[in-house]
């Protein structure tokens, strides 16, 4: 089932176009990666799905569902959660008040204190963090600020999960570690769309690769038909084309 | 109606140039400083009160209101200056975020008020004073009579206002200030001291308030509770014409002058009443007002 | 071997409420005069004003200039309808009267950046005032209301009632998940409405709850001024003074804003009849040097003086937040 789809998705920024008639679509159950050089548009069209900005043209469609017009809150709601490229976590709120914020809020219906109790615990569980519910978000080091949105996006119990460069910043046992909780969200039932510059994440778990370059998106495939995709190397991969599988 | 609309138009735009220098310094300490400066209306009052008494106070040395002007301006400019450099550079480094910033340079605005206002009753008194500039007359227009004080302080707002679009636009120091108003950051590391445009700039806002003050004793009273009424109107000036726009303050100045203008005719008490519908409106269809981003 | 021994902790802290309540509940009849009466009332109505200013300001980050906005309305509720209506009525009114007016700014302004309502709210006691006027002087014909003044005693209590009502209602939303949203919002409003926060329907519904306590501490105030006039009741320093106290008490805990409006009230009264003058530039200083040097209020140095007194500070505690809503 195509869980998230977009048609002809356009944003310009005053003259520039951000995002350029962009058709895509990602099916239940995948992880996509979205790659792509640096003012690619990438998580500019991640802003245009959670609405956080407004589409210029186009159309953006949730298990069959318009998003056009509506909030953040609403499509949060719907069942689309996302982190952000600079950890957005509330600094001066204790780690299971950020998450019990998604608990409480990412449901479309009334959650009792107690589920939400229990949703945000399952989910810093997930996420490895129930050691430090109680430290200050602003005294965790960047993993695990990272940790902790995730584990707040997870507490909104979504259907699709958005990552903005998710392993930014992270050494490599931090990576495959993050590769490790990604594969196993999914593996829960979520599907995945993420937006990463490290290749070897992307490579290691991505079922399906969409690049995007000047706001088009310029090529579409697995790991392999992108690495050998000669516009996308030329673009984008250099001549690192084989590394990192 | 008909027969008063040329002469209210008129005064409209007379009020509206100076209510334009207002905004323009509004702007600039909020464009490039970042201070949303409520306390703009107390700087009015000081360059109003500063000419004032340079006139009537003085004894036998009485110095002519628009010779004033090259006092009471960089005097103001100094206080605004110093004030950047001590209070809202200290507020900017320990705050957080740019948001936190604004948010307590606002509240420390808000102090300043009371400082600033309680300061000149205790030195002025707290009566409201008026004196007749001995080279003011009337000029009678359009049905009605103008005043040549009114007529100058529009030209002299005008003539403030092109000569700041030059600079900013042609000068040097119009580029680092240019430059600091977009990205204060990236304008720190290509060389530009930051900390001094910031702090010049809050200087030139209060010494275009000064100015705008001095001018306008010259043809209004004086009290040190004028300011917040003028304070108001520099906002909903401001947020017509579009936060940080130079160009929006003067087109933004006159339509709000030209407003103030008819309301009065009909009814002055209700001048705020009509600024404040339009703000409303402004909210909730075009924040961003006329030339806002 | 300490007192906390003897008494379950979790007892402490209600048990020291009921004591405050109780000796505050029979004040008039030790009080002497009305003087205490009226220094005790006009306390525990800059608590009011305080604690709720800080209801919305204090999470959001969102700086409320309108509390002399709500609360002159509230003076001039009780100056219209004082001879029509009970008291207790008018109060109601009042509160319900400012609850609209918040909601009808709230819903213009907070769908907004953060500087459109302050810049907003800063002018809207001027607004509000030259409204009033003008109703005074071409609708109804008068300049200014004389008001019957209602006793000591009932002001007394109506301000302690009152100030008891905002703080349970602070203490209320603060554990819940309207609290928990408004916090989130502080933290990060972007973030806040990515995960499920209807962002400007929690901060409206906030500040309009706010104002209702504001309007009300009007009208009780408004019952003991003798004669009410647009001008002196429509004043910016009533909102200066709740952001004095709530933000040099400190916002981070309930009691800090309580703290702050005992101490500038009192303060107030003392020094207005001496320096009338002086004491309003030196608070103006001081709001100034608090926001400078001591962003967390008074409250903010407690985590700090804990460690210096050792325990007895922290276990008068209210505890932190954590503890608060992980009792959800």
């Amino acid at each position: 089932m195509r869980i998230l789809e977009g048609r002809d998705v356009t944003k310009h920024f005053g003259g520039l176009a951000a995002v350029s008639h962009v058709d895509f679509h990602v099916d239940q159950g995948e992880i996509v990666g979205l790659i792509g050089p640096n003012g690619a548009g990438k998580t500019t069209l991640f802003n245009l799905i959670s609405a956080a900005l407004p589409l210029k043209s186009g159309e953006l469609r949730f298990k069959g569902q318009k998003l056009n017009g509506l909030k953040p809150h609403q499509i949060c709601k719907m069942g689309v959660a996302r982190t952000f490229q600079q950890t957005k976590i509330f600094a001066d709120m204790p780690v299971l008040q950020n998450v019990l914020v998604g608990a409480f809020f990412g449901s479309p219906n009334r959650v009792s204190g107690a589920d939400a109790a229990r949703g945000a615990n399952q989910a810093l569980e997930f996420v490895g963090l129930s050691a430090m519910i109680a430290t200050p978000a602003k005294d965790l080091t960047l993993v695990n600020q990272k940790r902790v949105e995730v584990a707040r996006a997870l507490a909104t119990k979504p259907e699709l999960l958005l990552l903005d460069e998710l392993m930014a910043g992270l050494n490599s046992t931090e990576i495959s570690e993050a590769m490790e909780l990604v594969t196993r969200i999914r593996d829960n039932g979520i599907t995945i769309l993420m937006v990463e510059h490290v290749m070897k994440a992307i490579m290691g778990i991505c079922g399906r690769i969409m690049v995007l370059h000047h706001g088009e998106k310029i090529a579409e495939g697995t790991c392999n038909e992108i690495s050998c995709n000669k516009t996308v190397i030329e673009v984008y991969l250099g001549g690192e084309a084989h590394a990192g599988s | 109606m008909i027969e008063v609309l040329p002469a209210v138009l008129i005064n409209g735009l007379l009020v509206g140039g100076v209510l334009a220098l207002i905004a323009l310094g509004l702007n600039i300490q909020y464009g490039v400083g970042r201070v949303f400066n409520i306390a703009h209306g107390e700087f009015i009052m000081l360059g109003a009160f500063i000419t004032t008494t340079l006139f009537t106070l003085t004894g036998s040395v009485k110095i002519d209101p628009l010779v004033s002007l090259v006092i009471s301006g960089p005097f103001l400019f100094l206080i605004g200056f110093i004030l950047y450099r001590t209070l809202f550079t200290s507020l900017r480094n320990r705050a957080p975020s740019p948001a936190a910033f604004e948010g307590s340079s606002l509240l420390a605005a808000f102090g300043l008020i009371f400082v600033i206002q309680n300061t000149a009753i205790l030195i002025w008194g707290g009566r409201t004073r008026v004196y007749l500039w001995p080279h003011d007359f009337a000029i009678p227009l359009a049905g009605t009579v103008f005043r040549f004080s009114q007529v100058i302080a529009f030209a002299l707002a005008i003539a403030i206002g092109v000569v700041f679009y030059v600079f900013v636009n042609r000068s040097r120091l119009g580029k680092a200030i240019r430059a600091a108003a977009q990205d204060p950051a990236t304008a720190g590391l290509m060389g530009i001291n930051i900390n001094m445009v910031l702090a010049l700039c809050f200087g030139f806002g209060a010494l275009l308030a000064g100015l705008a003050g001095s001018l306008i004793s010259m043809y209004s009273s004086t009290s040190e509770v004028m300011g917040l009424g003028y304070a108001i109107g520099a906002i909903i000036v401001m947020v017509l014409g579009g936060l940080g726009s130079i160009p929006g303050s003067f087109i933004g100045g006159f339509i709000i002058g030209i407003i103030g203008s008819v309301v009065t005719y009909y009814e002055p008490a209700l001048v705020i009443p009509a600024y404040y519908t339009l703000f409303l409106i402004l909210l909730l269809v075009r924040p961003q007002g006329l030339l806002g981003k | 071997m300490d007192i906390t021994t003897f008494i379950p902790r979790k007892l402490w802290v209600p048990g020291l409420l009921l004591l405050i309540l109780i000796v505050l509940a029979t004040l008039p009849l030790y009080a002497g005069s009305n003087r205490v009466l009226f220094i005790s009332a006009t306390t525990l109505m800059y608590i009011a004003l305080a604690v709720s200013w800080a209801m919305f300001s204090g999470p959001t980050g969102y700086m409320s200039l309108a509390p002399a906005a709500f609360f002159g309305v509230g003076i001039y509720t009780t100056a219209i309808l004082r001879n029509e209506l009970p008291l207790g009525v008018i109060i109601v009114a009042a509160g319900i009267v400012s609850f609209i007016v918040a909601l009808l700014v709230g819903l213009v302004t907070l769908r907004l950046k953060g500087i459109y309502f302050a810049i907003f709210t800063f002018g809207l006691v001027v607004l509000i005032g030259q409204l009033v006027l003008y109703y005074d002087i071409h609708i109804l014909g008068v300049r200014g209301h004389p008001v019957t003044p209602t006793t000591y005693e009932i002001m007394y209590y109506c301000m302690l009632g009152l100030a008891v009502a905002t703080l349970l209602a602070a203490y209320f939303i603060r554990r819940s998940r309207l609290g928990l949203a408004l916090q989130s919002i502080g933290g990060n409003e972007e973030a806040a409405a990515h995960m499920g926060v209807n962002t400007t329907r929690v901060k409206v519904l906030t500040f309009a709850i706010s104002a209702i306590f504001m309007g009300a501490a009007g009208a009780i105030m408004g019952a003991r001024m003798v004669f009410v006039d647009p001008a002196a009741t429509f004043s910016v320093g009533y909102s200066f003074s709740p952001v004095l106290m709530a933000v040099f008490g400190g916002m981070g805990q309930l009691y800090g804003p309580v703290i702050g409006a005992t101490i500038f009230s009192l303060l107030e009264i003392w020094l207005s009849g001496r320096f009338p003058l002086y004491y309003a530039i030196i608070f103006g200083i001081i709001l100034i040097l608090v926001i400078l040097y001591l962003p967390g209020g008074v409250v903010g140095l407690i985590p700090k003086l804990r460690n210096r007194l050792g325990g007895v500070i922290s276990r008068l505690g209210k505890g932190g937040k954590a503890e608060q809503h992980a009792n959800t």
